[in-house]
């Protein structure tokens, strides 16, 4: 048995038999990070002997019986998830030794519920990217194309689950920053409705667009995991009371979805992703759900939006970044943050408010109003989550405009608050892709409940990584 | 600029208060900060370290409802905060929580003795961390002190319908009055929880407004407030005398000087970037919701001391003092009930209360009226005085007279009730039963 295959769910299972403990499935991924991430770059910082201390304690607490839903399970955290005593840099230089005095919200639930967080995961800094390349700690590689990029912003973590250094990996999701480290690292990339997970304690990108969930290697583990981390958080004013369900316990039931194809997301796109992502959409009618062609009229407005939006709510929520208190100060933002924060300085400033974030918003509500449409007619929305394959590094970072294009078909989810979900489908040359589903609010069992049919039949997670030493 | 025609001062306040709510607007960190150890009530909320939220408090925003309730206002049914961006090392997340175009209460009116003063709007915000400059170890320092940092701060606006500092001044003491008097605020301003702001122009057409106005800051007491808005207006009249156009500009009263101060020109707007705060949800309110709220404010100062003048005639004087303290007010107000119903001078009463004689805390108006009348009971202890009080009752009860010296001793009683009813209850009855005896003899 190869302890760094398991999943969760196994994990859970043979912990619960003794057939395995926790230090030595803790052991077994620290050696084979040790090995394998210098030549990925999926960490920042890896932890060492704590995690030993803490898995030896999750046995023990095993041996006395104790049940807790994560117990000896460890997970990695996206370095803009604020961890008590654990160095938390969101890849920035601007806070490179900052070690924060509280818990996320996210991080939180996870310890409490037994979980061990062996380390922080690589990022685009602050979320700022949707290809890895803007961090100052090595761009990580595609687990299966060395060279390739990993989609962003959750870089690290989607390599690190894809590498099998650990069965989740915790990732925010602010314009499709889960679900597109899904697609290109044949992961589940998972973006719950806004409000579903408490954004307390995660480095805020855009407040009102920001998800937070996680990537697993499958749709079970990402649905259990979900179950756990969701709820109404008393620290956190836009969470919901909506009550949390067990997403994992309905998996098999018996589902004919009807399922929209919106149009305009299958317009320019590469002719493998699209011959893929086809391929998929036929299994589900395989299974029995239908699929209707809908228009999303507003469609081509949304990343105009997105881009405003954001970057306005990025000036303000960088602004406390001023190395007064903490921090090193300004002059360590790198070119991205730059630009992000001078488009949405300029977009609220007197005089251009009015035709840039005011107008954003009004266009907003158009777009909230197709999915509401859509969702009158179908049951959920099925697309790519990329136009086109993973590219080589430094291939789009030169022009950010070529850049900017990767985000167009996950924006939207964000600006509206819906959940969406990345489901691995069939590689592209060789390289991964996936199946984009979005929902209605807190609807996100149709999601694993749809994805899990693609997952049974294609069963991408067994499609090893290729690793060098 | 002709000189017949009458230059007409033109004044605005702003007002700032700290509520006095036991937590900070955003975090549950204690809200009272004064005299409290430097950075001792912080989180990572009020911090503003990275990932925190803020999560609004309920009972600030009624208030903040009260305040506006009090003034007359319209209240939101839709209200939401923003942000207002600025760099400044005392505002730790790079932007300030507010209200900007959508506050919670708007469209008010005070009265003052020369007319009615409009309320443009009341808004909640957060306070501010507080900068101290300090020599620490030689070296002179500036320091930042957090624990001020996310206080709830409602800010009361009037339109500029003000046209005199003495009426300035006595629309602030009123705001004051008003504030304490619902318990929302101390209205301190030696301790800050107190902030005008006056904006000052003058125009000789009253229908115009002028093409300047001057912010002074830095007042932190009534007459200082008075003060300012005078030499303000002197200054302001000396310029245009001379044919110039006063400076747009913010000034600060200079205690020492007796003078407002130049502290910085403004020729144009400050750009805050204002947007909705993502992190707040909007806050919508019922007109039920409102209503409650209403039922919750205690009658206005001035409506309950035109009572006290025109059913108990109390001093005007004592007025003044009990006007600007809720509490004592109230306390006075079942005295003065109580004095009437058990046939004591109101005016004694108002007097001791407005003369701190009685302590509110600890003693009821029930129990301070019953003391003085005990108290009371005692003071006519001349003999003189009770002697003639004696014969007047032995005078009007002859009968009593002579039952008691035919051996009915028991009906002295009646005597010396009647003594008593002379002297209103003072007189001392041992000295009167002696008094009786005697003279009965």
């Amino acid at each position: 048995m190869q302890l760094h295959e398991l999943t969760i769910r196994e994990s859970l299972t043979l912990l619960g038999q003794k057939k395995i403990s926790s230090v030595e499935l803790t052991e077994a991924l620290l050696n084979r990070i040790r090995t394998y991430d210098k030549n990925l770059h999926s960490f920042i910082t890896i932890r060492d002997e704590e995690v030993r201390k803490e898995a030896a304690s999750a046995d023990n607490q095993r041996k006395k019986k104790v049940s807790k839903p994560m117990l000896g399970i460890p997970v990695a955290l996206k370095d803009n998830f604020l961890t008590k005593g654990i160095r938390t840099t969101s890849a920035s230089p601007v806070l490179d030794d900052y070690v924060p005095q509280y818990d996320s919200t996210y991080a939180k639930k996870l310890k409490d519920a037994g979980a061990i967080i062996i380390g922080k995961t690589n990022l685009d800094a602050w979320g700022h990217g949707s290809s890895g390349e803007h961090t100052v700690h090595g761009v990580p590689h595609n687990p299966y194309a060395r060279g390739y990029v990993t989609g962003g912003s959750s870089s690290g973590s989607g390599a690190a689950v894809a590498a099998r250094f650990c069965a989740v990996g915790s990732g925010s999701d602010t314009g499709g920053s889960n679900r597109q480290p899904g697609s290109y690292c044949n992961v589940v990339g998972l973006k719950p409705t806004y409000g579903r997970v408490s954004r307390y304690g995660v480095i805020a990108m855009a407040s009102s667009t920001d998800s937070i969930a996680h990537l697993t290697r499958t749709i079970w583990d990402s649905a259990y995991v979900l179950s756990i981390v969701a709820g109404h958080d008393p620290l956190d004013a836009t969470t919901s009371t909506q009550k949390v369900n067990s997403y994992h316990e309905t998996l098999m039931n018996n589902y004919q979805a009807k399922i929209g194809i919106p149009k305009q997301y299958f317009e320019g796109l590469n002719q493998g992703v699209e011959k893929s992502v086809r391929k998929a959409l036929e299994i589900l009618e395989k299974k029995g759900h239908s699929l209707i062609e809908i228009s999303l009229p507003n469609a081509k407005y949304a990343y105009p939006v997105y881009c405003i939006t954001v970057s306005s709510e990025i000036s303000s929520n960088l602004a406390r970044y001023d190395g007064i208190r903490y921090g090193f100060d300004r002059s360590k933002f790198q070119d991205e943050a730059r630009r992000r924060i001078m488009i949405g300085t300029h977009s609220l400033s007197t005089g251009y408010a009015d035709k840039y974030y005011k107008q954003a918003a009004k266009a907003r509500t158009l777009l909230i109003r197709d999915y509401q449409k859509a969702f009158m007619k179908v049951d959920l929305i099925a697309c790519p989550v990329y136009p086109f394959p993973p590219f080589k590094h430094q291939d789009r970072d030169l022009d950010p405009l070529q850049m900017y294009l990767s985000d167009v078909l996950t924006v939207t989810a964000n600006l509206t608050g819906n959940p969406g979900i990345s489901v691995p489908i069939e590689f592209v040359n060789d390289l991964p892709n996936g199946l984009q589903l979005i929902a209605p609010h807190f609807e996100e069992s149709r999601l694993f409940r749809v994805g899990f049919d693609v997952e049974e039949e294609l069963q991408m997670y067994k499609k090893k990584p290729r690793l060098i030493a | 600029m002709k000189k017949s025609k009458k230059l007409i001062p033109t004044i605005g306040l702003e007002t700032h208060v700290e509520l006095s709510t036991k937590s900070k607007m955003f975090c549950g960190c204690p809200a009272d900060h004064f005299g409290v150890k430097p950075n001792s009530q912080t989180c990572p909320v009020c911090l503003g370290l990275p990932g925190a939220l803020p999560v609004p408090q309920k009972k600030a925003v009624v208030w903040t409802i009260m305040i506006g309730l009090s003034l007359n206002c319209k209240i939101a049914r839709r209200s939401k905060f923003d942000r207002k961006h600025y760099f400044y090392p005392d505002l730790p997340k790079g932007y300030q929580i507010s209200q900007y175009d959508e506050p919670l209460c708007s469209g008010g009116y005070m009265l003052t003795s020369q007319g009615r003063i409009r309320i443009t709007r009341v808004h909640l915000e957060e306070d501010t961390g507080k900068l101290l400059h300090q020599k620490v170890n030689g070296r002179r320092m500036t320091l930042v002190d957090f624990n001020r940092s996310g206080v709830p701060l409602v800010e009361v606006v009037t339109e500029p319908d003000i046209h005199s500092a003495a009426q300035a001044k006595e629309i602030a003491q009123k705001l004051r009055d008003i504030l304490r008097h619902i318990g929302v605020s101390d209205c301190d301003m030696e301790k800050g929880s107190m902030r005008l702001e006056a904006n000052v122009s003058l125009t000789s057409d009253p229908h115009k407004l002028a093409k300047y106005k001057v912010e002074i800051k830095n007042i932190n007491s009534f007459r200082f407030l008075e003060r300012a808005i005078e030499d303000e207006i002197a200054r302001q009249e000396n310029v245009l005398k001379k044919g110039q156009i006063p400076k747009q500009e913010t000034r600060g009263w200079d205690e020492k000087q007796g003078k407002t101060r130049s502290q910085r020109y403004k020729e144009s707007a400050a750009d805050y970037r204002y947007f909705p705060e993502p992190d707040i949800p909007p806050m919508i309110f019922s007109k039920q919701e409102v209503e409650k709220i209403r039922k919750r404010i205690p009658e206005m100062p001035d409506i309950v001391a035109g009572k006290l003048i025109s059913e108990y005639g109390i001093k005007k004087q004592y007025l003044q003092v009990l006007m600007g303290e809720a509490d004592l007010l109230e306390y006075a107000k079942d005295s003065l009930a109580e004095a009437r119903n058990r046939n004591l001078d109101p005016d004694l009463v108002a007097g001791m209360i407005v003369n701190r004689k009685v302590d509110i805390k600890s003693t009821s108006p029930k129990e301070l009226i019953s003391s003085l009348i005990e108290k009371s009971k005692a003071v006519i202890g001349d003999e003189t005085e009770l002697l003639a009080l004696a014969k007047r009752a032995m005078q009007e009860l002859p009968k009593v007279v002579a039952d008691y010296k035919a051996g009915k001793t028991a009906s002295i009683a009646v005597l010396i009730g009647k003594v008593m009813k002379f002297s209103g209850g003072k007189a001392d009855a041992g000295k009167v039963r002696r008094l009786l005896e005697k003279a009965l003899r």
